[in-house]
């Protein structure tokens, strides 16, 4: 199987599913010519021409809605934001207002995607490194993919595409071309809602996803130094929730910690916490822990923004803490 | 009449004036657009009309057709008023919007489509929905939240929707729905089906973002969408003139590089035949067209709203002068399209159904509470009637059905 990039993985996605599927095309933002602002969409525009891959104004109401109604009329879209970030204009509403509610209230599917690079490291500032998912995770009515692999990458966007609803892809700008690793040539897919042991464990588990799977496979490494046993699971997609894996998890190992970029506050990891609760109270050990990003807007200096985004070093003396109970 | 500076001029119970030369400038290259001037077609004497054209309309409408535009609009009056009866027995759920005053304009403009074409109506278009082929059973339903109604209870009045049948129902963030036809537009491309949009906005609606962005997007895509600013002097209780510089709406819409159609909205066929034209603008690649409609909302926002705000006689005055089927039942019988025999047998007709789609609705039942998990993501549940129990099909006599 070939090494590619999680770029890469995220544009062969798109295009075999262009190839296998005529009602797909895309829409967004500089993505025809100049390929997209990260080029994910590079070399496209000649491949598939304007009417496939279409470029818009500035203009992000204008590409998700136009996207929900190409879907709701029997097209698969795929909407690019040029950055995450700016879900928080027009889109939004055309997100969760228009795509999210559309077969609940009237039985009229809306299978559109929208992807987009998430995620700080980048020294991209308050603007440009956001990590969106809880105002999508709270939005009953759209799943909300997050993948850390280039192999996920790829078969979770196949998923997407196909899926029925309307689906936010985040992808972790981070990752785009740090993370290489094996993907088949043949058609494959991820299906949604399933999360992944990344690293076996029994003494505690760590439950995370985005760019932290890999920061928490480095905490779990050096944790093994010291003779712990840890187990990092991928939750590869926030909606729908791998609650069964997550319970599993918890009655085996007793001792659970959550990791993630986004802000503490109303974070994915408290309602991990109240799943666990709800499912597995009698089997705890210790207290459900939590590493994430503190409750301010991502900062720019990379001295700040360190400080901001959790660090291996933060995941071990989190862990260290949790493994004395 | 009372004229107030925060009134635009054409307004006042009085429809705008039309351009003579119009179609010489249109020619001349003079306009900007090709229906830059006012389009009217009904004088209350019908002499303008008269006087213009030799044919028997300007819209070339077969009796049959002026016919049921009247049935349309006496429909949409009549069941508007069975919502209102409804709304003080309480027997709606939420509010009754009404479109008094302003029927000409959903159904004229709607009658300029064709079967398969989308609309997207807004709450007080519910004269758009049922000439574009909804049963007013089905509004009935909607309104008082039955099971039977095409949302099956989970949304309001013409909150409801099937691409299949070309009905894009409304989500009440208002300019919403202009990217999302624009986008219906963009499928119809991809499948190379022969479809326009017609997309209703009200003058407040057309402030948002989301209104421009659609729009332009439209525009720039040379999508067949029609834009219909009702432009019906208040949104809620805000006057035209806060919404845009002199409550000027034509002199916005040319800023989108669109054709423009400042049309008589109280004016049935001005509206229809503006409409017709823009569609066919927009099928022949010419893009969008906004056609601004002046006409008046004579209740308030909704029943709940006493309209303190509006100013004295204002109402009165668009009643006594300027009602629409007071303007077009004057028109078809002065011009000798029909008699007013005709006429009231069409009313007796219309009455009849009404009463019996209203005992029928207000006999069923709201939905199954055990339903209320269904269908957030597809689960296979289909909580909502197929679009036969609730469709009737376009008009009868209307163009290509
Ligand atoms: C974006 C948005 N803001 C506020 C509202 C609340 N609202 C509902 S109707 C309305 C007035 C609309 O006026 P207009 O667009 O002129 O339409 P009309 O009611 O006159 O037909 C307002 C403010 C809304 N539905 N959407
Ligand atoms: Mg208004």
């Amino acid at each position: 199987m070939p090494e590619i990039t999680f770029l890469e993985a995220v544009n062969s996605a798109l295009k075999e599913e262009m190839h296998a599927d005529e009602r797909v095309f895309l829409i967004g933002e500089d993505i025809g010519a100049y390929g997209g602002a990260f080029k994910v969409t590079g070399g496209m525009l000649d491949e598939f021409g304007p009417e496939r891959i279409i470029d818009t104004p500035i203009a992000e109401a204008a590409v998700i809605g136009a996207a929900a109604g190409a879907a709701m009329c029997g097209m698969r879209p795929v909407a690019e934001l040029q950055f995450i970030d700016f879900i928080s204009c027009g889109g939004f509403d055309q997100l969760v207002t228009v795509a999210a509610k559309s077969r609940f209230r009237n039985g009229v599917p809306c299978p559109l995607v929208v992807r987009g690079p998430a995620g700080g490291g980048g020294r991209g500032g308050p603007f440009h490194s956001a990590c969106p998912e809880m105002w999508f995770v709270s939005t009953p009515g759209i799943k909300v993919v997050f993948p850390a692999t280039a192999y996920d990458a790829k078969g979770l966007l196949k998923s997407a595409i196909r899926d029925p609803d309307p689906v936010l892809f985040l992808e972790h700008k981070f990752l785009y071309r740090r993370i290489k690793d094996e993907v088949p040539n043949e058609d494959y897919v991820v299906p949604l809602g399933q999360a992944l042991e990344r690293r076996a464990g029994d003494e505690m588990t760590i439950i995370t996803y985005g760019a932290m799977v890999h920061t928490s496979l480095e905490a779990a490494e050096e944790l093994s130094k010291n003779g712990h046993s840890v187990r990092v699971i991928d939750l590869r997609t926030l909606v729908p929730l791998d609650e069964d894996t997550i319970v599993k998890a918890a009655i085996e190992t007793s001792k659970v910690m959550i990791v993630h970029e986004d802000t503490r506050r109303g974070g994915l990891a408290g309602e991990i916490a109240a799943v666990i609760n709800e499912n597995a109270f009698d089997y705890l050990d210790g207290p459900i822990l939590r590493v994430t990003a503190p409750d301010t807007p991502v900062p720019y200096a990379p001295s700040l923004e360190d400080a901001f985004l959790p660090q291996v070093s933060d995941i071990v003396t989190k862990a260290n803490e949790l493994l004395q109970y | 009449m009372l004229l107030t500076p925060r009134h635009i001029k054409a307004s006042g119970g009085k429809p705008p004036e039309a351009d003579k030369d119009h179609d010489k400038k249109a020619k001349g290259g003079e306009l900007y657009g090709h229906y830059a001037a006012n389009r009217r077609v009904l004088d209350k004497s019908a002499k303008y009309f008269v006087q213009k054209r030799k044919t028997s309309n300007d819209a070339g409408l077969s009796k049959a057709q002026l016919l049921e535009l009247y049935r349309l609009l006496f429909e949409t009056r009549r069941l508007e008023e069975h919502l209102v009866a409804l709304y003080r027995q309480t027997q709606v759920v939420g509010g009754v919007y009404r479109s008094l005053g302003q029927e000409a304009t959903a159904v004229g403009c709607a009658y300029g489509m064709r079967d398969g074409d989308y609309l997207q109506p807004l709450i007080r278009d519910l004269g758009a929905t049922l000439t574009h082929g909804v049963m007013p059973l089905a509004m009935l339903r909607q309104y008082m939240a039955k099971a039977t109604g095409p949302s099956g209870g989970r949304d309001l009045n013409t909150h409801f929707s099937d691409p299949n049948v070309g009905i894009l129902g409304p989500v009440s963030m208002l300019g919403a729905m202009v990217p999302v036809l624009a986008g219906c537009l963009l499928a119809s491309r991809f499948k190379k089906e022969d479809k326009a949009g017609l997309v209703f906005i009200g003058d407040g609606g057309s402030s948002t973002g989301a209104f421009y962005e659609g729009l332009n997007f439209a525009a720039v895509q040379k999508l067949p969408l029609v834009v219909v600013i009702e432009s019906n002097h208040y949104a809620y209780s805000t006057p035209t003139t806060t919404q845009v510089p002199d409550g000027n709406l034509v002199r916005r819409a040319y800023g989108f590089g669109v054709d423009v159609s400042h049309v008589d909205g109280n004016d049935v066929l001005a509206c229809y035949e503006a409409t017709k034209l823009a569609r066919e603008r927009g099928l022949a690649g010419e893009g969008p067209t906004v056609i601004v409609s002046e006409t008046y909302r004579r209740k308030g926002h909704a029943e709940h709203d006493n309209q303190a705000y509006v100013e004295d006689n204002e109402i009165e005055a668009w009643a006594k002068d300027n009602d629409p089927l007071d303007r077009y039942i004057e028109f078809l019988v002065k011009g000798k399209y029909t008699s007013k025999k005709a006429l009231e047998k069409i009313r007796t007709e219309v009455e009849a159904e009404l009463d019996a789609a209203r005992d029928q609705a207000v006999a069923e039942e709201q939905p199954d509470a055990q339903t209320h998990l269904q269908a957030v993501f597809d689960d296979g549940n289909t909580p909502w009637p197929h679009y036969e129990t609730w469709w009737r099909g376009g008009p009868t006599h209307r163009e290509g059905s």
